[in-house]
């Protein structure tokens, strides 16, 4: 690289991380303040390990994140397969269309669309409020959804076809060669999926904002909340750790990712033809 | 030829069982939700069908004192819609600008530092956008961390929270990412003997980004443009802690008629939103095809 480009993106990187710095900074100030350093302290942590709110908040994110993912992450692999086995034109590119919307439209339009379909199906049972944790987990899995299938969709494409064919051939039903040879051949691409649910179902707001009831509470709405009111060196803490876990799980999701384009994939190849035998017998 | 047959009977069978939920999923809630957005947008209070609600955003008006201080009518939806699409489009310019550089600077550098450099950028993008808008406030503020560090320089403060200004680099800053991502994906794939042919033929470096590399890059640019102009447009969170809410954007409008539980009108701002967005990437794919197919 040139200076020039080095010094461009030193800048840019300098404006992208400057918040982020702000934030590890002052979640150790030993003070109240959001812009004066006074001293470094954990007292904003363990103030946090002491708040019922966010520590309930919290259980709730995880379990939501939990559900969605694997929800999403089961439906939309079986859903690939499908998609990538479909013989009429007509109608893979319409599904292709259908399952590219909750990408492209506006997070703000998803979740009216959920809440008025969930409202007003409510009101025909006669609920007085129908937003609860159903009603989000319904609409955190309808958002993952797409990201899983984009995952899993390419691995299938490069996925040698003669692999289920010999095993189906040596006499697997289609159901073992599909969990036998094809799974284990896609798995980086389900894990990359699962991973990439999780994290969006953990980090969405505006979606949840507009799905949720006032009984369930994820991370992000009790962060909202807390930044209606002064905002305290606490939610740093919190932002700090929901941080690096999240950086931890993508780098797990990278990891699984090149692991399976480049070591495993040498293994796998010696793998494969044995496996599509063992599976048979 | 008869065990063939049953075997892709069978396989027919299997990819309609595997491909049933998802089906059934996508209709029931991504194509129904939407249809409900539009029955809501006509229906009054008691589901009778009416234009009022879509009418209303076109015609409200609010009164305002301009520059002079004389009071002056508004269509309050319709100024807000301007604003919007306003601050959305110099965001996304400046997404366009700062990062179309980048892009070109990244996918010219060696392979390590090419994946460096992307996660980096993809970094901030898994920081709770909340807190991220929120720690810009501490940062922008009239007595927040800029305004120090220039103090011990010795420099007059400034004033930037509550200006547009302010909203724009929080939508600049929440959605760069998107523009970098597309663009450098399109990049790395380009070839280089392209550019030393465009070289070796005479063309200098402007000619050369104009007549070789701008060109091939424009798919990735067009997606840019589109995955930051679509979220900025319809943002509602940036406006009301950097603008100190004093510029109500088109999320926030809907986003307050959600608040105060006027659904037909928040679904009929939302459906306008949907059709002018649908439009714009029509128009835009159409362009796109011709430019890049010409």
């Amino acid at each position: 690289m040139k200076t020039t480009s080095k010094i461009y993106t030193a800048l840019i990187m300098i404006f992208l991380f400057a918040p982020i710095a702000v934030l590890l900074i002052f979640s150790f100030n030993e003070s109240k303040s959001l812009s004066v350093f006074s001293g470094f302290s954990l007292h904003w942590y363990s103030e946090l390990f002491h708040d019922y709110a966010t520590l309930n908040a919290l259980k709730n994110t995880v379990l939501l994140a939990v559900c969605a993912s694997v929800i999403a992450t089961v439906t939309g692999t079986a859903a690939a397969v499908g998609i990538t086995k479909m013989r009429n034109k007509y109608l893979k590119v319409t599904l292709n269309t259908v399952t590219n919307i909750p990408m492209i439209n506006p997070d703000i339009i998803t979740g009216i669309s959920l809440m008025l379909m969930f409202v007003f199906v409510g009101r025909l049972f006669g609920a007085a409020t129908s937003l609860n944790f159903g009603t989000m987990l319904i609409s955190h899995i309808t958002f993952c959804l797409p990201y899983v299938i984009l995952q899993v969709l390419p691995k299938l494409q490069q996925m040698d076809k003669a692999l289920p064919e010999a095993a189906m051939d040596l006499g697997c039903t289609p159901f073992k060669a599909f969990y036998k040879v094809i799974i284990p051949e896609i798995l980086p691409g389900i894990v990359t999926g699962m991973i990439m649910a999780f994290t969006l179902s953990l980090d969405d707001f505006v979606i949840s904002y507009f799905t949720s009831g006032n009984g369930f509470q994820t991370l992000p709405i009790r962060i909202y909340n807390m930044t209606k009111k002064t905002v305290t060196p606490k939610m740093y803490a919190l932002a700090t750790l929901i941080f690096f876990v999240i950086l931890m799980l993508l780098l797990i999701s990278n990891l699984a990712d090149s692991e399976g384009d480049k070591t495993i994939k040498e293994a796998r190849k010696r793998k494969k033809m044995r496996k599509a035998t063992e599976a048979a017998n | 030829m008869k065990s063939n047959n049953s075997i892709s009977k069978r396989n027919d069978l299997v990819r309609k069982l595997a491909l049933a939920p998802y089906s059934v999923w996508a209709v029931l809630f991504i194509v129904v939700p939407l249809l409900f957005v539009a029955y809501y947008a006509f229906t009054d209070n008691d589901f009778n069908f009416t234009f009022d609600n879509v009418a209303r955003f076109f015609t409200a008006t609010t009164s305002v004192f301009d520059k002079q201080g004389m009071p002056k009518e508004v269509h309050t939806y319709l100024v807000i819609f301007m604003r919007s699409l306003r601050l959305a489009a110099i965001s996304t310019l400046i997404c366009l600008l700062l990062g179309y550089p980048l892009a070109y600077i990244i996918s010219r550098a060696g392979a390590k530092t090419q994946k460096v450099i992307i996660t980096l950028i993809m970094i901030p993008m898994w920081m709770n956008f909340l807190i991220r808008t929120y720690a810009w406030m501490t940062i922008l503020q009239d007595s927040g961390i800029i305004n120090r560090i220039l103090g011990h320089l010795g420099i007059s403060p400034i004033h930037i929270i509550g200006t547009e200004a302010a909203v724009i680099i929080g939508m600049v800053y929440d959605y760069f990412p998107y523009m970098v991502l597309p663009i450098y994906s399109i990049m790395a794939k380009m070839d280089n003997k392209l550019i030393e042919a465009a070289r070796d033929l005479g063309c200098n470096s402007a000619g050369v980004l104009r007549r070789v590399i701008w060109p091939l890059s424009l798919p990735g640019v067009i997606s840019g443009i589109t995955m930051v102009l679509i979220p900025s447009i319809s943002t509602f969170y940036i406006s009301q802690k950097l603008g100190y809410g004093k510029f109500y954007l088109i999320g926030d409008a809907i986003e307050g008629q959600y608040a105060a539980n006027n659904l037909h009108f928040a679904a009929a701002i939302a459906f306008i939103l949907m059709v002018i967005l649908l439009a714009a990437m029509v128009l835009m794919q159409r362009y796109a095809d011709k430019k890049t197919c010409a």
